[in-house]
Formats: structure tokens, sequence, C-alpha cells
């Protein structure tokens, strides 16, 4: 409670990152919302084709598409497709990656070397191009997107939380509670896991922003949920064709992605920044 | 060396230097900005050192006494320091009124140089410390000083380099030509701070700072550096400011001794009058709590108080016995009590008194 | 002595690292889907056909007999045909390297030239004006989607303004191939006008290669030399009275730059990705656009061709900062 309280005070101190949390809550409002803050609902799969590619006007905030759909409405439905794919994606991985870090950080020997050798591979290709061959493999749609960034993201998680556990086994009050007898299982739900859960707290949040980019870039080559799916990163692809003159077709998605990143961007810096002290000041007087 | 200094006596009991005052800090206040505040880390405090002479300035760890030695220096952190009062005299010149660069080329590394507490962490790691030296040298050889005959480049760089090499055998570098071609994190602890002391002497200083030059190496290592850095220092005829938490070793080393307790300095006087006739409450008290065979360890009743709310008047009334209502109210100025023996304290024990 | 096993550890590590990549590649080629062959045989096909196609592309074999010959074939440079062209994938890569070289190379050159000063300068003097729209435009490279940008930039500086052409990598034949490299080529040749083209081909794309690339320079940079001039070797140095600028551009950067070197692996990371994308915005022909070209034709060998090519190269410029770093970092090295 002291913490929460410590945190929300730091965080309306801390401008920039309550900026972030503004534009956060903003896209999950907007997400739950967007039914009721569409100007045409209908339009994420009707077609209007005799008004297509209309600029931005009081009847259509972003423009028209080239099947003549609101953009604006679009765009709103797509901050639904945008937080299942990150929510899902950044949970699945955490949820694989954590124990994975945890158990090879706890044991010592040839389980974990193999564990951590499995994840280093993982992490010797840039993630976005294994990505693409497994949605590619897959078959494009919103469910095999969540997997491919899922199966590529686990082994950030395990690295992380391999690191912490290792250099927390060696504390003293992991130790302590070894000593007295306490179950592996038990320290490290209850004791290894409090003392990283700020460190993955942060990098969830900035994880957030990365994933966000990832999915944009598979939708924007087509490996994203099919036409019409109302996803940003696919509503650019087709924008292309008809640039220059439709410059607000491909500039609205882009922004919705452009800001929603640089929410949780914004936020996950100021989560370290208030967290990383706390953890240095708290290290301190367990000396 | 020491005939400019008078003639040189072997005992630490009578003040044989000191006569003329090198540094002269008078009511000095630095404040810290914090998470909880403006904490006041110096409250008005006076520190005088005399030429060729060692002081001891002691003090449990948070007293203020590194925040002291780093103001003297001109080195306080830019963004939360700020020093609120008071005057640094070196060589009668005021340093607080001297521009940064100007602090920077002529006083630090030239007048004053610095030994400092971490010999680990104090060396940048990837130069070697022969580099290092080098570079300390192009700036502040003495060869480069005004009143020195000018050198060609190269001859001075020969010149320097052998007394660089003298000099690190003076402080027990065996091998001194490897030593440099070492980096840091390829020497001992022991021997980084040998070198550390070399530096600073390597300027030819009127005055070194040496910040708890020992407390981050072995005990056993303590003492042989200890002696080493007042030895050079008698040799050379420069004047020390020694920070330690520990009084046997300043008792050791020091011709004086300036005792500071949360931020105010208490008392100070010779190494001789300050351990057999202390004057001030928490001097007695600090001598008492030193563990002894007959009495064992005692520590004081109480605690260090806070630096940003810290109690008015003489910060260390609340844990003193002998505390009156005037000493909640004001802060006591300077008594003195003998030769260079001046008490902060309303009721100080008076000599032949105890 | 430190260094070489240093070196010989690293190497070690290479050849399990590049057999564990094809290993997650069969997986995804082989294992995951139902029945590759139907994959690729379409959905037109017969049995027979099917049956055929089966045992001409040896998968009618167990898995381990078929892992087995694909590590095999790799291992000889065979990354198999493409299904849509019939042509050699290793051929078609090789052919197609040199071009995501260049644009890599030279926004990573870029990145650093200009990424390291601006992180030293937010650093040195932070909380200015300077540093906080560094922060803006550091927060903001590395949150814009980089096709979009591309995009931005293509919009605004070939189709609106015609500065630059819209996308390619060189007008009419280009210089003789040398190296692969136009702009290195052009120079061999001393082809002034090719040079000039090339340049203003390769504006566009490595701009926007740059613009994530540079943002994480000048926040490691930045964080790197914060920390090194909170340390006690920097308060040692200004308590020695030596000059600032010497602490900060020699004692504090080399500190710095020994941490920004190792994430110049990251840097290629983001950059290979990027590359994906950004090439095929700007029809740049490497293996980004290979790559885009290989999923709409769903041409799936040429894909995990794709995916082992950039994996290694990723690996094997991870190696080359891993040793760099050795060789730099006293600390590693002796």
């Amino acid at each position: 409670m002291d913490t929460l309280r410590f945190l929300l005070r730091k965080l309306v101190e801390d401008r920039v990152a309550l900026l972030g949390a503004v534009i956060i809550v903003a896209l999950v409002l907007v997400a739950v919302l967007a039914p009721w803050m569409a100007t045409h609902p209908e339009d994420v799969s009707e077609f209007h084709p005799q008004i297509r590619l209309q600029g931005p006007s009081a009847e259509n905030f972003f423009g028209t598409d080239r099947m003549g759909s609101d953009i604006y409405s679009r765009i709103l439905y797509g901050a639904r497709i945008t937080i299942t794919i990150a929510v899902i994606a950044i949970g699945a991985s955490v949820l694989i990656g954590v124990p994975i870090g945890l158990v090879a950080g706890w044991y010592h020997g040839w389980f974990s070397d193999a564990l951590m050798r499995v994840s280093d591979v993982f992490l010797s290709v840039p993630q976005i191009v294994l990505a693409i061959a497994i949605a590619q493999t897959l078959g494009p749609s919103i469910e095999n997107v969540i997997l491919a960034l899922s199966a590529t993201y686990w082994p950030f998680w395990a690295r992380l939380v391999y690191a912490e556990t290792r250099s927390l086994k060696n504390e003293v009050f992991i130790e302590a509670c070894i000593a007295l007898g306490a179950s592996p299982l038990r320290v490290m739900t209850l004791h290894v896991l409090p003392n990283i859960a700020s460190s993955l707290i942060v990098r969830t949040t900035i994880g957030m922003g990365g994933t966000i980019l990832t999915a944009a870039a598979l939708g924007f080559l087509g490996l994203g949920p099919p036409a019409p799916s109302p996803e940003w990163g696919r509503m650019i692809s087709e924008s292309r064709e008809f640039l220059p003159e439709a410059w607000w077709y491909a500039t609205a998605p882009g922004l919705a992605i452009f800001l929603v990143v640089m929410g949780f961007n914004l936020f996950g810096d100021g989560l370290r920044d208030i967290l990383d002290p706390r953890i240095r000041r708290s290290r301190r007087h367990d000396d | 060396m020491t005939t400019e200094h008078g003639p040189s006596v072997t005992t630490t009991t009578t003040p044989r230097r000191g006569t003329r005052a090198l540094l002269e800090v008078r009511d000095l206040e630095v404040s810290f900005a914090t998470d909880g505040g403006v904490a006041r880390v110096l409250d008005r405090v006076d520190l005088r050192i005399g030429e060729g002479e060692i002081v001891g300035l002691v003090g449990e760890s948070g007293c203020g006494k590194t925040t002291l030695a780093r103001a003297i220096l001109g080195v306080l952190p830019t963004n939360s320091a700020r020093v609120g009062g008071g005057s640094i005299h070196f060589q009668g010149e005021s340093l607080l009124d001297k521009e940064p660069d100007t602090l920077a080329r002529e006083v630090r590394g030239r007048e004053i140089t610095f030994v400092p507490q971490d010999p680990f962490g104090s060396f940048n790691p990837v130069f070697t410390v022969g580099a290092q030296i080098r570079d300390l040298m192009r700036w502040k050889s003495p060869a480069l000083r005004g009143d020195r005959p000018p050198m060609g480049r190269r001859e001075r760089q020969r010149a320097d380099h052998a007394r660089v090499v003298e000099l690190l055998r003076t402080v027990q570098i065996p091998q001194p030509e490897q030593a440099l071609a070492k980096y840091p994190h390829e020497l001992s602890g022991g021997q980084r701070q040998r070198i550390m002391i070399a530096m600073a002497l390597l300027p030819e200083p009127k005055l070194i700072i040496a910040d708890e030059p020992t407390t981050a190496l072995d005990v056993t290592i303590q003492a042989q550096i200890l002696k080493l850095l007042r030895r050079l220092a008698e040799d050379h005829g420069v004047a020390v400011l020694f920070t330690t938490h520990d009084l046997g070793t300043a008792y050791e080393i020091c011709d004086r001794v300036t005792v500071m307790y949360a931020g105010q300095e208490m008392e100070s006087a010779t190494s001789e009058a300050f351990f057999n006739h202390p004057a001030h409450p928490y001097t007695r008290k600090l001598l008492d709590s030193l563990p002894s065979r007959d009495r064992g360890l005692r520590g004081i009743p109480g605690e260090i108080p806070a630096l940003v709310k810290p109690p008015p008047g003489c910060r260390f009334h609340p844990r003193c016995d002998r505390a009156t209502e005037r000493c909640a109210r004001e802060r006591p100025s300077t008594e003195t009590l003998g030769h260079a023996h001046g008490v902060r304290c309303f009721h100080p024990t008076r000599p032949g008194a105890s | 002595m430190k260094l070489l096993v240093l070196v010989l550890n690293r190497t070690f590590w290479f050849f399990p690292t590049l057999l564990g990549l094809l290993v997650i590649t069969f997986t995804i080629s082989h294992v995951i889907p139902a029945d590759p062959v139907a994959f690729v045989a379409g959905d037109n096909a017969t049995t027979e056909q099917v049956e055929a196609l089966r045992k001409q592309l040896g998968l009618d074999q167990p898995m381990h007999v078929q892992l087995y010959r694909y590590v095999l074939g790799v291992a000889q440079g065979d990354l198999g045909v493409s299904l849509y062209t019939l042509r050699p994938i290793a051929e078609d890569i090789a052919s197609r390297l040199p071009a995501t070289l260049e644009l890599t190379l030279f926004a990573v050159l870029l990145s650093t030239l200009t990424g390291i000063p601006l992180g030293v300068l937010s650093a040195v003097h932070r909380n200015s004006v300077l540093d906080h729209v560094l922060r803006v435009f550091t927060v903001s490279g590395l949150a814009i989607a980089s096709f979009w940008l591309a995009i931005l930039l293509q919009l605004l500086f070939a189709m609106r303004l015609g500065w630059t052409p819209l996308q390619g990598r060189i007008d009419g034949f280009g210089p003789d191939t040398v190296t692969g490299f136009m702009i290195v080529d052009s120079l061999i040749a001393w082809d002034l006008e090719s040079l000039g083209d090339a340049l203003a081909h390769i504006v566009l794309p490595a701009l926007t290669l740059t613009f994530p690339a540079m943002a994480t320079i000048v926040r490691f940079t930045r964080a790197g030399v914060l920390d090194a001039i909170n340390s006690n070797y920097v308060l040692y140095e200004q308590a020695m009275g030596f000059p600032r600028r010497a602490i900060v551009w020699k004692y504090v950067l080399r500190n710095a730059l020994i941490g920004t070197v190792t994430q110049i692996g990251l840097i290629f990371g983001i950059l290979i990705a990027g590359a994906v994308v950004v090439e095929a915005v700007f029809d740049w022909p490497g293996l980004g656009l290979y790559a885009v070209q290989s999923i709409l034709q769903s041409d799936y060998n040429a894909i995990m061709g794709f995916t082992l090519a950039s994996g290694a190269l990723f690996i094997v410029i991870n190696l080359l900062v891993d040793i760099i770093h050795g060789f730099i970092d006293p600390r590693e090295s002796r």
C-alpha cells in the first residue's frame, strides 16, 4: 500500500511518465468504447465504394479508405486488435519465460545450461525474422501473430529472470531462507519473484511498445489478420498505392501506432526511473 | 626539505609545525538537496590547517567529513550540493571566490592534491597507470610552474619520468616501470593506494587531502600505508588533511585532531591534548566508547540525527548529559582552552577539572 | 592470453548456435505445418502429385533423417530451391546480400557518427534544452514504425519535393561490380555520376533505418557517460584538477564507448529487422525485399533461407562485436 502510494506520487511528479500513462489509459478506453465512439461502427466490415478515398471531413474525421470505409472508426476498432495481440503475446511469453528463467537460475546443472542455450539461440536472431518465418508458415491470422510473437519473445524473459535469480541466490536473505529449510518453490515464489517484480514490470511495459511495433510490421507485410481487418499495419500497407494523393490514408494509422508505442515507452522509462533508485536504496539497507 | 619548517621533531606531542595558517575554513555551510528535503550537511564549520601540519578530521560516517574535504577541493556534486555561506581561505586567498576553471588549473592537483577513499574505483579502468600518471604530469608537473626555469617538452617529460619512477620506489612499488605498464585492475589495492599517494606528491603540493585513504584496504596494509603517508608528508613538508572514523589511526599519525558530529565540528586540539584532556562531552563519550580491556565495548546512547531536520543549536544536545536549555537554542562559539585547543561547548570539561 | 581464450570461447559457441538456429528453422518448416507437402503443392494438386513431390523433397523419410539431410545440405551451402522461381536460394541470397550490407553499414556509420557525440552532449548538459530535445527525439525514434517513417519520407522528399528518387538502388546499370557496394564501386571506377545517383537513392532508406538506431546509440551513450561521470575515477580526476574537456572527451568517453560497442550488435538487430520493411517500401533489392516477395508468393523455402542467412549474419556480427569488445576493454583482455 505504501509502495503503491509512493509510486503514484512519483508518477504525478514525473509529467512525462504521466503522459505515457494517460496515453495507455486512452488506448484502453478507446478499445473498450470503440462501438460507442465510432461514427461508422459498421464500416469495420461494410464498404461504400462510391465514397472511396475521400479526404478528412466532418463526416469522416480521418477520411475514407479504398473501400470507402471510415478510417476514424476503423482505427478505433484497430486499437482492440493491437491491445489483444500485445497483451496476450506479452502475457504468454512472460508465463513461459519467467518460470524457465527461475528454474534455470535456481538449479545448476546440464538442464539449466540447456534451457539457457536454447534461449540464446532464439536471442541470436532478430525477433521479427523468426516471427516472420513462423507467421508465414502458420498463415495470416490474429492468433498466429500472437503465437509467432510469444514463441519468439519468451527467451528474453528467461534470460532476464535467469540473470536476476542467479545474482539474488547469493544474497544473504535468500541464503537465510534456504538455511531455514524453506522449499525451493516457496523461496522462488515468495522471495525471488517479488524481488525481480519491479524490473519485470518495467521491461513488460517497454516490451509492450516493441511488441506493438513488431505486430504492426507483420501486419504491414501481410502476415497479420487478413482483410478487411482494421489492423493498423495492414491499413498503412493498403494505403501505399494511393500515395501521394490520399496522404490521410497512411497518416492516421501511423500516428496511432506512434502514439501508443510512445505511451508505453514513456511510461516504462518513467517507471524505471522511479523504481530503480528504490531498488538501490532498499538493497543498501539490506547490507 | 624540513629546514623551511624548522627542525623536525619526531614526537607527536609538541606542535612543532602549523604556526602559519595554510588553510582556514570559517563558518562553512553546505546543503544537499535530497528526496526528503534540504539537508544541511555542514553547519557553520571551522577548520584550520597550519603549514606542514597533519590534521585528522574524525567523525562517524555521515558526519560531513567527506563533504568538508570535497568542499575544500571544490568538487561537491554540482546538481545537488550548494555552499550556503562561510569562507575557505588557502594561503590567504579565498577559494570560494575563484573561477571554477582557475581552481581546477591552478589549485587542484597543484597546490592541493587528493588521495581518494577508494583505490579500486578511483583509477580509470581503461587506461594504464602509466598513461594516467603521464596525463597528470602533462598538466600538473612542478616543472610547469612559473617560478621554475623553463624546460623543453622532451626534457621535461624525461625529468618527470625519472621523478615518477623514483617516487614509486619510495612508496615501495618494487618494479616501477612494470607497474606503469599495467592496468589498474592488475594491481592490488595496497599497490594502487601507494601509487595514489605518489601521485598526490608528484605535483609538489602544499596540502594533501586524504579522504579515509585506508578504509577500503586490508587491516594489515592500512598501518603500512598510513606510516608511509606520514613519513612522506614530513619529508616533503606537506600538510595533510586526513579524514577517518578511527580515533586510533588519527592518534597515530596526526599532529592535531578535529572531531565532527552531525555536520558540526565539536573540538579541535593537538593529538596529545585531544586524548589526554578531551573537553567536549561528545569527544569524551567517543573516547569512552573505544573498546578497552577493562571496560569492553560501549556505545553512545541515542542516534545520529537526520540532517534534514537536525536538532537546533548544538546538534549533539539530545544525546548529551550536560545539555541545558541554552544548548538547544544556540550553537556555541569556539572557546579556546589552551594552546590551539578549541571547543564548541557551553559546558566543556576544563583542564584539571577531571 | 586471456584475449585468446575469449576469442576461442566465442568462436566455439558460434557453431552450436548456428546448429540451434537450423533446428529452429527445420522445426518451423518441417514440423509445424500439418502437411508441408500439401502446403507446398497447393490446394489443386492430386494425391499422386503430392506423393511424388513428397518423395522428391525427401519428406517421406523419418524426421531425424530429414533433419540430418537438411543440416548436411546447409553445411554444403545448399538452401534448397525457390518454390516460385526454382532458382537456388543460396545464389539469390548471395546476390542480394551486398545491397542489404551496404544499406545497413551506411546506416550504422551514420547513426554512430551522429549518435555518440549527441549522447555525450546530452549527458554533459543534462536537463538542458538540448537534452530535452534529444529525449523527445530518441523516444520518437524508438516509437515510430519504420515502414511508416519510410512512407512519410518518401511522400515528402520523393513525391512532393522531388529531391530524391522514389525507390530503387540506382538508375541505369551503375558501375562495374567489384565489391557489390554501389558507393564503393563507383568510387573505384571514379564514376561521379553513378556515385551521386547511388547516394541519392540510399539517403532515404538509410535515414529511415538510422533514426531508431541513432536513438538507441544516443540513449546508451548518454547513460554510459552519466555512469562514468558519477564514478569515483571522475571524482578523482576532478579533484586532481584535470581539464574538464579531457575528462569528458578522453576519460569518460572511452569508458562509455566500451558499453556502446556492445550495443552495436543490438543495433544491427534493429537494422536487419528494419531492413525487411524499409527495403520493401523503397524497393531496395536486398535480403529484406527478397523476404517480402517470398512472403507474398508463399515461397516458404526462400523464407527459411532468408531466416537462416540473416540469423547467421547477425550471429557473425555479434561474434565480431564480442571480439572487438575484448580488444578494447582491458578488463576483458588482460
